[in-house]
């Protein structure tokens, strides 16, 4: 074990050009993908939580259990839909990273919007009462909660990507594993470990974790960012 | 009445088959402190609320500012801006004391030079000035509630609605917030609607008196009225000491 580590170390420093190519494209699918499940989940969850508890019971009760959903049968419905005889068959989309985004799309996007809707959901009612006392309009007063259950929303946006980076079903699936068009890390440590190359297998899951590590850094530094009262 | 600034008619609050809030009639003036008493469970802070508009009745309607009639929650943001209220356990923003103090006047869109003005103004006011930069979540519970009242006040509303605002608060904070809510009456003529089980605060601050009694309005008036002298059999148990609750 460790001298597979000693291994992985050293392949790491001779990154050639085939392994960054995979690492890129894990990093836009994986990106793309929790990039635009925070783009309608952060909203959708924000709405969410700011619901009375009962009025939305089955629709929370719904995305909880999609946030429970399965990678292959995230894959397989994704499958379904692209392949030459589903509807969206005619796009082409199956077997390229687009398929690869949908894919993870819809794996993360019921866990942003299911923490953010706890995030929210445990700071909007005070905050909601409090600012609607101060007079603000409603605009302003959804980004305050935003802003104000932020770090809970970010959470929700790391273990959206937490769990899309490191699936290997789906993107195996609709992706095909194809060397050069959509291979990434996930599906190339499987193969590597199937052939034998531990030491490659493990430098691959050592980058990604530091993939991993500078997107929680990045949001992380988002976070630090300021918020505006203005109208 | 004369100059009044609210007016409540047929005022209910129901909640399935359970009438939590029912108000026959009752009149604010204008530049009074109406103290609204009762024991818990008696509807003082659902009437207060429905008055902020943060609950919608279930019928019945209020009469603002003499011409002005809306119960519910849609619209009419300016009507909203003549009126603030404090809660029993503030809720101050993740940021400065400063920036929570600002808020409502951004929201407003005052000029930055008004809005410091009045910001600083009120921070001496409550005696917080050196906390100005400070994280508002690290202040102490009296602190806190002074944040709260001065984001309040830097408004200058119309209407101030206080739900118990001093209920967990030291003496010294009791004794200060008092006194800064009989200085925008006096001063400001604003129109204070407080609700308290503290029947010595209702006595110290208030100018009129409303009893509610298990979602009732019982009686209201004068408050040596109705502290002093009170028609109903369940005031008088209140207001001397007999009501358990």
């Amino acid at each position: 074990m460790l001298l597979e580590f000693w291994d992985a170390i050293k392949l790491l420093s001779n990154l050639d050009s085939g392994l960054a190519e995979i690492v890129l494209l894990t990093i836009y699918v994986s990106g793309s993908a929790v990039l635009l499940a925070a783009l309608l989940g952060i909203p959708a969850g924000t709405w969410l939580g700011m619901q009375k508890q009962g009025k939305v019971k089955g629709l929370t009760r719904l995305v909880y259990t999609l946030m429970g959903l399965p990678p292959v049968v995230g894959g397989l419905i994704i499958y379904l839909l692209i392949r030459r005889q589903g509807l969206l068959g005619t796009f082409g989309f199956l077997y390229t990273p687009t398929a690869m985004i949908m894919a993870q799309f819809l794996l993360a996007t019921p866990i942003v919007i299911g923490m953010t809707s706890v995030a929210v959901r445990s700071k909007g009612k005070n905050i909601h009462e409090t600012l609607v006392s101060l007079g603000a309009r409603k605009g302003l007063i959804l980004r305050s909660i935003i802003w104000e259950a932020r770090y809970g929303i970010l959470g929700a946006v790391i273990a959206g990507f937490g769990r899309v980076v490191a699936e290997v079903g789906a993107v195996m699936m609709v992706g095909g594993n194809i060397e050069g068009k959509t291979r990434v890390m996930t599906t190339t440590i499987v193969l590597e470990t199937r052939k034998g190359n531990f030491d490659f297998a493990l430098a691959l899951g050592l980058i990604l974790l530091i993939v991993s590590f500078i997107f929680n850094v990045i949001l992380y530094q988002i976070q630090q960012g300021g918020a505006s009262d203005d109208e | 009445m004369m100059n009044e600034i609210l007016k409540i008619k047929g005022l209910k609050k129901s909640y399935g088959k359970r009438t939590v809030l029912s108000v026959k009639e009752l009149s604010i003036e204008k530049g009074s402190v109406m103290a609204i008493i009762g024991p818990s469970g008696a509807g003082k802070s659902t009437l207060l609320r429905i008055i902020n508009r943060l609950e919608t009745p279930s019928a019945g309607e209020i009469v603002y500012f003499g011409d002005t009639k809306l119960t519910d929650q849609s619209g009419n943001i300016e009507l909203q801006r003549k009126m603030t209220m404090v809660f029993q356990k503030p809720t101050l923003l993740d940021r400065s004391v400063y920036d929570n103090i600002a808020f409502g006047l951004k929201a407003r869109k005052f000029e930055k030079v008004e809005i410091e003005k009045r910001v600083i103004s009120a921070l001496q006011t409550i005696g917080l000035l050196e906390l100005k930069d400070q994280k508002a979540r690290t202040l102490s519970g009296g602190e806190a509630q002074r944040v709260a009242f001065a984001r309040a006040l830097v408004l200058d509303p119309e209407i101030i609605l206080l739900d118990e605002p001093t209920a967990n608060l030291d003496p010294a904070n009791v004794g200060m917030l008092e006194a800064l809510i009989r200085k925008i009456n006096l001063e400001k003529g604003t129109t204070v609607v407080i609700v308290t089980h503290n029947l010595l605060q209702a006595k110290r601050l208030a100018t009129h008196v409303a009893f509610f009694y298990d979602g009732n309005l019982l009686e209201y008036g004068d408050m040596h009225r109705v502290l002093d002298d009170p028609i109903k059999d369940k005031t008088r148990d209140f207001v001397e000491g007999r009501m358990i609750y």
